[in-house]
């Protein structure tokens, strides 16, 4: 979200734009709950409900919520934010993004042990030649654990493979 | 005198040894990861979910019990020995037992915790196990409109009646009730917002949800605070027992707890700390102490902690009776009852009173096994405590992700677990409540059922929601809900809701 937001205090009377785009995100997922739906209209039925109507009224409450939010953003009824650190968010995130796709080719205890090594990371622990290692074998000794002991489906590549 | 045969019966069920293993390892985990800080019982049941997945119904179920109470109590021991300003200023616990432990009390302030949670517990177990059938009676008269007026009372309760404010926590609300459209309609076998993705077909999985909103969220807000210094951490010295002055100034303070807290749990509405609140303003107006509240008073500890585990109990009530869950915890074991295709209600009682009565059963047999593990295990629980954040927040994700894949090996669903994870994030940075989405997303379904339900029946006429006096009454509660904490917030008394509000994650 908008960084600039968290300097400017209230008093100046400027729109909180990071509401203002809270507002437009809200709108757009009432659009694409239209939109969708309209396709099913011809299904109501002999009472006038059916699959279409719930969504309809989630969308105008979500309509009128966006509404109410663009009204909060101009009054600077939204809270004061703290100082948000990107760093670690970018850390984090890039390591459910590794996971996620290495997940199927190099197996869970690879993926996972990445994943764990770059969340450290986020935290500030950045030796990634000894946390990505330790990471991998504590991921396959809780593969072990449950694949093994508890039957869990968890996907297995080349590490797993040596125990199967 | 039938709910005495069906408790003991269910008592025989639990106490089987297979079943006394489960409830073991349940209560022993529940401690573990709910003693972890930033970790609360909502997100302790939702990460230790797929723990469960591969026992029956029963053993799942009886494990579960043990992880709820377990998580409640670790919760506790994080309040008292872990000093993190700011983020529990609503957890109560913490004002004074932080308070006692830093003056060297600890231990007499985690014991009042522990038999004050046990008492409460028994006690609340019991309440529920008497009060249930007479809640499923009356369930069986409702019609379609009943519950679905139950449910909007629920749904105005859990987002806006508490927190800091009515937008916020409605927006949440109507995040989850969008996303729980997605996917197959029951009633008629369309396919809504999917977008032509088959993995989206079965609908948005409420512990992919909610572990990406409660873990994935909170660790990305945690690491996006920057290095704060280590927390600290109160080592336990001296005593762990209590004088005989604790016991004389704890007990009327946990059965008043227990008092307070068991109806407010118990009520649709009981989505929020309120319960500790009140139990902890009750203590401070009654005390013979009051020069010690603010600076380490066992009553403080001992009233709000009995007060928390009733209204835990408490909330058991109509998720089991009425299938309605009022907070983020009860959303997601409403979660693992459908994982086996139950469906908590009043018909559950009917069909399978063995699994109804053993889980209640379980829940006393957990709670005792907590008071006999917690106080001699508190040392390993100290030492959870310091584990360093990166390693902490690193496991945290390992399990958090462990669970998803555990449920669903795809990539397709990380991908959900890490967008939901952001949509966390981003709407705790802009002090959006969780709980109301999660809430959203389980009971949107049945809610949207019963609504089409009752105007199926009325062909189309809405006023027939109204109609119906006892649905009319619960649908002015809920207008009640929304409107007086406006008025409220309006007139610059917001502060005391948003104290109230519940912090689960």
């Amino acid at each position: 979200m908008s960084r600039d937001n968290n300097k400017t205090s209230t008093e100046q009377r400027r729109p909180d734009r990071a509401a203002l785009a809270i507002a437009a995100a809200l709108a757009a997922i009432a659009a694409v709950i239209f939109l969708d739906v309209s396709r099913l209209r011809e299904m109501a039925g002999y009472s006038q409900v059916g699959p279409a109507t719930v969504p309809n009224w989630i969308a105008f409450a979500l309509i009128g919520l966006a509404i109410w939010t663009v009204v909060e953003a101009f009054r600077g009824d939204f809270p004061e934010r703290e100082k948000q650190q990107f760093g670690p968010v970018v850390w984090i995130v890039a390591g459910l993004a590794a996971q996620m796709l290495l997940l199927t080719t190099a197996g869970f205890s690879i993926a996972t042990g990445i994943l764990f090594a770059l969340t450290a990371a986020g935290f500030g622990k950045r030796k990634l030649w000894m946390t990505i290692p330790v990471g991998i074998v504590l991921c396959l000794v809780i593969w072990l654990i449950f694949a093994g002991l508890l039957q869990l489906s968890l996907p297995a590549g080349p590490l797993e493979h040596l125990f199967l | 005198m039938a709910t005495f045969e069906f408790l003991l019966q269910g008592l025989l069920a639990a106490a089987q040894p297979l079943n006394l293993l489960y409830a073991l390892i349940g209560v022993t985990l529940g401690t573990a990861v709910g003693v972890l800080p930033g970790i609360g019982p909502a997100l302790t049941v939702a990460l230790l979910l797929p723990v469960t997945y591969r026992l029956d119904p029963t053993g799942s179920l009886i494990m579960f019990a043990g992880i709820y109470y377990g998580g409640m109590y670790g919760g506790s021991t994080t309040s008292i020995l872990l000093n993190t300003p700011g983020e529990s200023s609503s957890i109560v616990t913490a004002l004074e037992g932080n308070k006692m432990a830093r003056a060297g009390r600890g231990g007499p302030a985690l014991a009042t915790a522990a038999i004050g949670s046990f008492v409460a517990g028994l006690i609340a177990t019991l309440l529920l196990a008497f009060i249930a059938p007479y809640i499923v009676k009356l369930a069986l008269v409702f019609g379609p409109r009943e519950y679905f007026a139950l449910m909007v009372l629920a749904f105005v309760t859990v987002s806006s009646a508490f927190g800091d404010s009515t937008l916020r926590g409605l927006t949440s609300l109507f995040i989850g009730l969008a996303f729980s459209v997605v996917g197959i309609d029951q009633l008629t076998g369309q396919n809504r917002l999917s977008f032509g993705i088959p993995d989206l077909l079965d609908g948005i999985e409420v512990t992919t949800m909610a572990v990406a909103m409660f873990a994935i969220g909170e660790t990305l807000f945690i690491a996006a605070q920057g290095d704060k210094g280590p927390d600290k951490v109160e080592a336990v010295r001296g005593s762990i027992w209590m004088s005989a002055q604790d016991w004389a100034r704890s007990w009327k303070a946990w059965l008043r707890g227990t008092l307070i807290g068991f109806p407010i749990g118990a009520m649709p509405a009981g989505g929020a700390e309120i319960g500790t609140f009140l139990s902890y303003a009750t203590e401070k107006r009654l005390t013979r102490y009051p020069e010690e509240f603010g600076n380490g008073a066992i009553e403080g500890v001992a009233g709000p902690e009995a007060a928390n585990n009733a209204s835990a109990a408490g909330t058991l009530v109509p998720l089991l009776t009425l299938g309605l869950p009022t907070t983020a915890t009860a959303a997601i074991m409403l979660a693992g009852f459908q994982q086996y295709g139950l469906q908590p209600g009043p018909l559950l009682f009917a069909t399978n009173p063995q699994l109804v009565w053993g889980l209640i059963a379980s829940l006393l047999i957990a709670n005792l096994m907590l008071l006999v593990l917690n106080l001699p295990l508190v040392g390993l629980w100290v030492k959870l405590l310091t584990i360093p954040k990166p390693w902490l927040y690193a496991g945290i994700l390992l399990f958090a992700t462990l669970g998803t894949i555990g449920a669903n090996p795809s990539v397709f669903e990380l991908g959900m677990l890490l967008t939901f994870g952001l949509l966390g994030y981003v709407m705790r940075v802009f002090g959006y409540p969780i709980a109301p989405v999660v809430v959203g997303l389980i009971l949107g379904p049945l809610a949207e059922q019963q609504l089409r339900r009752s105007l199926a029946i009325s062909q189309g006429d809405v006023t027939t929601l109204v109609q119906s006096p006892i649905a009319a009454v619960l649908l002015v509660l809920a207008a009640l809900a929304l409107i007086v904490p406006l008025i409220l917030r309006a007139r610059g008394r917001g502060e005391v809701l948003s104290q109230m509000a519940a912090s689960e994650d």
